[in-house]
């Protein structure tokens, strides 16, 4: 059974104008996504601004409200979950945020911080609660001194520490981590990447990792999970997504990412994809990738097509969702001809 | 390589605070020819924004000011010039792209109108001409139904398009220096394809040379012919791109190409971060701004700031650390290991 196990989640956001604020649009912002996360592993979710990758983090969590689907965690349905019981989840799913200078209360200390959700599940005396303040800043590398001090006396890398000491205090199970790197100017990058993979260790933490960084994505993940506009397109394991990616926008995303090397980067050819990314309030018809799609044929403007395993060419689980997905088979690279029959969905695309 | 556009020598620039004097460039030195394209790396705060603002002469004064140094463009020297020959140098000789095109561009002027104002100064076109060339300039760098889109407000545009916008604006007078400074930091990846694909075509169409000011090593290895890598307001090496890459000499570079995770490699290796904080400009420490992270730090590290060693063709390092003992180090680095062996 899987840690965590999220059904056709949705959220839509509705747009309201006019001084009756009557809804005039929708945001389809995440638009039926579904991914097992299994425990002590790390699924990263990547894609590019408004893609609905933090929304996701933030409805799994139920932060807000998802629209429609399910969040299983540990069999207990976290959509439908009572008050008490939502507080009891909340001990074993944990969230560290993008911005470490805008989620840490600048009025507060950082024992307050760290200390905060200690003190609200009543967990020890207060000087117990003291001692695991200290020890969790010390496994994220500050130190006991740095307690009594506040937010802003710390650097982008050290408020970042505080935020992981912060998510850890409960001994979670599951942390969703949206963006912990973003922020972060690339020697402290690494230290706090490191943190984290020690940390999951140490802990046996199960991650999502939210992130736009391919690179680092990949880096930290154990599968990756690429979305465009609020759906997910491919789940590949993530040592085999940069050789072998099937959906045509995982493709053009993979060949965009510059490579720290000049020799590579002399031989790649680069898939450049034309405009931008649609609006989540309009959506294209069938798949959501079709207008900037090199691949897209007539079939592709009907309907999406479905997250369907492709039988692991490459040797591993894969999943993708493209009538006319790359396929590898003796070491070699096609594009079908023929729309891919499984990727059908319900709803009846058909040729 | 081409003719040379611009030579910077031993630049230092310094702001004047309440807190104390901060640092920020420190004695830097560079050339650009025609063609040619110069990466400037280094995290934040290390110098590289303000050493470009500098050639500009844009540093806000008071509390900024270029406190040493020669900047040298056809024989000018920028540093000493009068404000109105700076101006017609802006925009005319040296155009900038700024990082973020969401606040870099008037919200309440029409593009074109934005784009028209340097035409009109530099040029002495009329209204109407300049209005058209800057319609013609748009379609230039990608913007579709351009005609009708140089009527529109930046408010209309998305990221991209703003960020091709602004490069519009800086080939408008066709500058033979290009500064870009993390043109594409706040873009998406496949927008920021799309705009180092403009860049280059700009600069091959105008053969003009370009400094690329990022954070992004990647984007750096994609774009540049030489690079320079500044830490602490100081240069720490800088050299042909590929001896950077596959034969850097200074530590902090070691260490910024350890730190970086890789897409290309499928085995997951353990990053190595550098160990500890940039330092603080107000308090730079005596010697290499760099000692006190280094791991390798040795007593006349805190002492004096090393001269500049020159270790190949057009490729030098400041490093107290002797030649042969950083190689013997460097080899036994994994990030270089692995290089080594491929």
């Amino acid at each position: 059974m899987s840690l965590l196990e999220v059904r056709e989640l949705k959220k839509h956001f509705p747009i309201k104008s006019g001084v009756l604020k009557r809804q005039t649009g929708t945001v389809y912002a995440v638009d039926g996504v579904s991914f097992n996360v299994e425990k002590g592993e790390t699924l990263g979710l990547v894609g590019e601004s408004g893609c609905g990758k933090s929304t996701t983090g933030r409805a799994v969590l139920r932060l807000i409200d998802a629209t429609a689907g399910t969040v299983v965690f540990e069999d207990i349905d976290v959509m439908k979950a009572s008050g008490s019981e939502m507080q009891k989840l909340r001990r074993d799913m944990q969230i560290i945020f993008q911005d470490p200078y805008a989620s840490l209360n600048p009025r507060m200390r950082v024992r307050d911080i760290v200390g905060e959700s200690l003190k609200i599940h009543n967990i020890g005396t207060p000087e117990e609660r003291k001692k695991r303040v200290f020890e969790l800043l010390e496994t994220v590398g500050l130190n006991a001194e740095h307690a009594e001090r506040y937010p802003h006396e710390f650097s982008g890398g050290q408020r970042q520490r505080i935020g992981i000491a912060r998510a850890l205090a409960l001994n979670p199970k599951l942390i969703i981590c949206d963006e912990p790197v973003s922020a972060l100017d690339v020697s402290i990058r690494a230290q706090v990447i490191n943190l984290l993979e020690d940390l999951q260790d140490e802990f046996d933490l199960t991650y999502v990792f939210i992130a736009h960084d391919l690179s680092v994505v990949k880096h930290i993940s154990d599968r990756v999970a690429v979305m465009y506009l609020g759906k997910i397109v491919e789940i590949s394991d993530s040592r085999l997504l940069y050789d072998f990616p099937q959906h045509p926008y995982t493709e053009a995303l993979l060949s965009a990412v510059p490579i720290p090397d000049p020799h590579t980067e002399r031989a790649r050819r680069r898939i450049i994809l034309e405009g931008d990314v649609p609006s989540p309030a309009n959506p294209p018809k069938g798949c959501v990738f079709h207008p900037r799609c090199p691949r897209a044929q007539e079939i592709c403007t009907t309907a999406m097509p479905r997250l369907v395993s492709t039988g692991g060419d490459a040797g591993s689980p894969h999943e993708m969702a493209c009538y006319f997905p790359a396929r590898f088979a003796g070491g070699e690279r096609r594009v079908d001809t023929e729309p891919f029959k499984a990727a059908f969905s319900a709803a009846g695309a058909s040729v | 390589m081409g003719e040379r556009l611009l030579t910077v020598e031993d630049l230092s620039t310094h702001f004047f605070t309440y807190a104390g004097v901060v640092k920020a460039v420190n004695g830097v030195s560079f050339t650009l020819d025609r063609k040619e394209t110069l990466g400037i790396v280094g995290e934040s705060g290390s110098g590289k924004t303000v050493a470009a603002l500098s050639i500009m002469r844009l540093i806000p004064d008071p509390p900024g000011k270029i406190v040493g140094g020669r900047i040298d463009l056809g024989g000018r020297d920028l540093r000493t010039i009068s404000d109105d020959e700076i101006r017609q140098v802006r925009g005319n000789d040296i155009a900038m792209i700024f990082q973020d095109p969401m606040t870099s561009l008037n919200p309440v002027v029409k593009i074109g109108s934005q784009i028209a104002e340097a035409i009109i100064l530099h040029q002495g076109k009329t209204k109407g001409e300049a209005w058209q060339m800057a319609a013609q300039l748009l379609d230039r760098v990608g913007i579709p139904d351009a005609a009708k889109r140089v009527n529109q407000y930046p408010f209309e545009f998305s990221g991209g398009m703003r960020q091709r916008a602004m490069i519009a604006m800086a080939i408008s007078c066709n500058p033979d220096i290009l500064i870009a400074d993390e043109p594409t930091t706040a873009l998406d990846v496949t927008i920021q394809a799309q705009i180092i694909d403009v860049i280059r075509e700009m600069q091959e169409r105008y053969e003009s040379g370009v400094i690329a000011i990022t954070h992004d090593l990647g984007v750096v290895a994609e774009i540049a012919d030489k690079v320079m890598v500044m830490y602490g307001g100081r240069t720490v090496e800088y050299g042909p791109v590929d001896e950077i890459y596959y034969n850097p000499h200074h530590p902090y570079t070691w260490g910024l190409l350890g730190s970086l995770p890789r897409l290309d490699v499928a085995e997951k290796a353990r990053l190595t971060p550098i160990k500890g904080q940039p330092p603080d400009l107000i308090a730079l420490p005596a010697g290499c701004p760099f000692s006190g992270r280094c791991p390798y730090e040795r007593k006349e590290c805190r002492g004096e700031w090393p001269a500049l060693e020159i270790v190949g063709p057009d490729h030098g390092v400041s490093c107290w650390i002797p030649v042969d003992e950083r190689h013997a180090i460097r080899e036994k680095l994994p990030h270089f290991e692995k290089e080594a062996a491929s």
